[in-house]
């Protein structure tokens, strides 16, 4: 037990030591910030700059009256499609539209033309406009007056709430808790090949370095093993705790550069404060509603369960990257152990993409937040949602379960490979090590 | 008194068998010569002594006591295969092997600092390992192996890579560890520096033991009646229970030849029959170097040296 420590100190000091610890735990907090403010501070720049675009509309029909939007101002031609496609094509406009005179029951042959092929969110945009208007016409003809009209049209802002078991209504905002799975998600998953990595580095050079032997015959292989896994993994939390405290600090010097107080409650009687003097009440609201989304979220909650994740999730696969690493010579021998290894974790990964931010309570979102080899990530992306808390248990039970099971599969490898100079390996010799006797 | 008793120790990997039913006795406070060609099977021996891996038969007894992990303490290991901690510091790396081997953080540092010390590299305490040279970072190892006074020292090649000068040095340190109550086993191929430090020899080939005993032992053992004879005066021919195997000229007018005669004999009758034929100048006795005692039995099993 006493060497366990003595190698995870080992482990811990000779990293925390190099510079590019330092260097990285200084500039990330830096630099993620900065880059994410950089990207915020464009996209609005570039909302700000972007001037309405000009659609062209030619009319065939005489009664489809496109409304001018944000975004889109139209503008009749007259003349032949011919003529008009001539015209559009010398114009700076982004697109034409060129309505026929079509059947108001049977609308067909309206044709979009643009310089750039158009997303298909566009295209449906102006289908649904088109639609509305038609629809308009013909409850025009069935008799109701332009008043009637303007009655049926209401303009609609969906509030979602969450109901949380003890009955308790939560404001709850989709982009937000989307904004946490993702980032939570996206974290856990580079943790895992940051740190993975490490230990398997760490292995090849110490294997390399031929001092192994003179180790293993003062500590068992699989107590080498576990503190270097260790060993690493505190290096990653002491890494992660620095940045909490940076981007704290940095973020709290930042608000109050920009005169804002961190405290919320403050905040929201400031921002009442200047609401009423301002009259502007609805953005206000707006704001109000924010801020009490935010007190809503349970931090600790999450930051707890983000540990725990990533330190199961850590283990499990950081094991496997000290099996591979004992078992080749070189990082590019190692590469044919690893397609196996990386395989669920970009699983994990597309999952989250494609079926927990679609539907995060889906069956297919809830095996793969309980299967070990993919739940850090998929658990920790669904876990802004609201997860049943079984759910939750049994992921972490399993988990806990999947790091002890890929402990002793890699020991076992571990303990014959790293004495292993200059051999063949393939799967089938890891198979014949891991059934070796000691 | 044996310090290590190895009683019949066998270790089958998937394949092949690397130690078959090998028992040796180590003398405590005796450098013990384990010899072999190479995959004979030593290192699976030191390996196995080490509790690197265990062996599939066989006991091991030190001090009269089942080896277990208590004895990590007591034993100190320089490998053939040979590394340090490259981005360690000198001292930190010395530190930590003291204390992987039970030693306390400052008993570790006190010893590993007078042991620089006395090899003349303290200079280098704080200086990373990479920066070193070759042989600089062969004496650190060897202060790792013996820093924590070890009862039995495991020595794999220990002069490989030094200069004259400093394989010197170590072996008069290696030496004096013996004086200080160390039992050394010493795996070698280099003969010469088993004649010169070797009081037990043991050696292994394809996975059994094949020689054991102490060196004057073996060297009776392999005695073969051989003779230098050199002379004057007179041609030496094989005779009577003799045979001239050699002869050549070594100036002043003398000659010397080797001559073979009966392993058992009483060489007054060899010498009765030489001084008929010439002027006998000197007359002694052939005794075998630890050299021809390993080539013979390579020899004698030509396919010994398949590695």
């Amino acid at each position: 037990m006493n060497k366990i420590l003595l190698i995870i100190q080992r482990e811990f000091m000779s990293r925390v030591k190099k510079k590019s610890f330092l260097l990285a735990t200084i500039l990330v907090p830096l630099i993620f910030p900065a880059i994410i403010g950089g990207m915020v501070y464009l996209a609005i720049q570039n909302e700000k700059n972007k001037e309405s675009e000009v659609v062209q509309v030619l009319d065939e029909s005489g009664f489809i009256d496109l409304k001018d939007s944000e975004r889109y101002t139209y503008k009749t031609v007259e003349g032949s499609l011919e003529e008009a496609k001539e015209g559009f094509s010398k114009s700076e406009d982004f697109a034409l539209i060129y309505i026929p005179d079509i059947d108001i029951d049977k609308p067909e042959g309206i044709l979009f033309y643009a310089k750039t092929s158009p997303g298909i969110n566009l295209v449906s945009g102006f289908e649904s406009r088109v639609e509305a208007q038609i629809r308009d016409i013909k409850l025009t003809r069935s008799g109701l007056t332009e008043e009637q009209l303007d009655q049926l049209k209401t303009n609609v802002n969906i509030d979602s709430f969450n109901i949380t078991e003890t009955g308790d209504e939560k404001k709850s905002d989709a982009g937000f808790t989307f904004g946490i799975g993702y980032v939570m998600g996206f974290m856990i998953y580079i943790f895992l090949f940051v740190y993975g990595g490490q230990v398997m580095q760490g292995v090849i050079e110490e294997k390399n370095s031929k001092i192994v032997e003179v180790i293993v015959s003062t500590v068992k292989p699989f107590h080498l093993m576990i503190g270097k896994v260790i060993g690493v993994a505190s290096v990653g939390i002491f890494q992660f705790l620095i940045w909490i405290v940076l981007m704290s600090v940095i973020s709290f010097v930042g608000m109050a550069a920009f005169g804002l107080s961190m405290d919320p409650m403050e905040t929201t009687q400031m921002m009442q404060q200047a609401g009423n003097e301002a009259a502007s009440a609805q953005a206000n609201e707006k704001v109000q509603e924010i801020m009490t989304i935010i007190q809503d979220i349970p931090v600790m909650k999450i930051v707890l369960l983000f540990v725990f994740f990533f330190l199961g999730g850590y283990l499990l696969y950081g094991a496997l990257f000290a099996a591979v690493g004992s078992a080749v010579d070189t990082q590019a021998d190692a590469q044919q152990f690893m397609m196996p290894i990386m395989m669920p974790i970009i699983v994990a990964l597309m999952g989250l993409f494609m079926f927990v931010f679609e539907d995060p309570n889906g069956s297919v979102s809830f095996w793969l937040s309980v299967i070990p080899f993919t739940s850090p990530i998929v658990m920790m992306g669904r876990i802004g949602f609201g997860v049943p808390a079984w759910e939750i248990a049994l992921s972490m039970v399993l988990l806990v379960g999947g790091f002890l099971f890929t402990l002793w599969l890699a020991g076992r490898i571990y303990r014959i490979g790293i004495l292993m100079h200059g051999t063949k390996v393939n799967y089938k010799v890891l198979a014949k090590w891991f059934m070796q006797k000691n | 008194m044996s310090l290590l008793k190895v009683e019949n120790i066998s270790k089958t990997y998937s394949e092949h068998q690397a130690l078959a039913n090998v028992s040796m006795d180590i003398p405590k406070q005796s450098i013990f010569g384990l010899l072999g060609p190479n995959g004979a099977g030593k290192t699976t021996l030191i390996r196995i002594i080490n509790q690197i891996i265990e062996a599939d038969q066989g006991a091991i007894l030190f001090d009269g006591i089942p080896l277990n992990l208590e004895h990590i303490r007591n034993i100190g290991y320089l490998p053939e295969e040979r590394g340090l901690y490259k981005k360690m510091k000198v001292g930190e790396q010395l530190v930590y092997l003291g204390q992987l081997r039970g030693l306390s953080l400052r008993e570790s540092t006190k010893r590993g600092k007078a042991w620089c010390q006395k090899l003349s590299i303290l200079d280098w305490w704080n200086k990373k390992v990479e920066d070193l040279s070759k042989g600089m970072a062969q004496k650190i190892q060897f202060i790792a192996t013996v820093m924590h006074e070890p009862k039995l020292i495991i020595l794999d090649e220990p002069f490989s890579g030094f200069d004259p000068v400093n394989a010197n040095l170590i072996k008069d340190e290696i030496l004096e560890l013996r004086e200080k109550g160390s039992t050394i086993i010493f795996s070698t191929h280099r003969m010469e520096s088993v004649e010169q430090l070797c009081d037990h020899v043991a050696m292994i080939n394809k996975s059994e033991k094949i020689l054991d005993g102490s060196k004057p032992e073996i060297k009776e053992q392999f005695r073969d009646g051989t003779y230098f004879v050199e002379f004057k005066e007179g041609e030496i021919k094989s005779g009577d229970g003799f045979e001239l195997l050699d002869t050549e000229d070594i100036g002043r007018g003398l000659k010397r030849s080797l001559v073979q005669f009966k392993a058992d004999g009483n060489p007054n009758e060899l010498l009765k029959g030489l001084i008929s034929q010439a002027e006998i100048h000197s007359f002694v006795e052939r005794i075998p170097s630890m050299n021809d005692i390993f080539i013979s039995l390579v020899k004698e099993n030509p396919d010994l040296v398949e590695a």
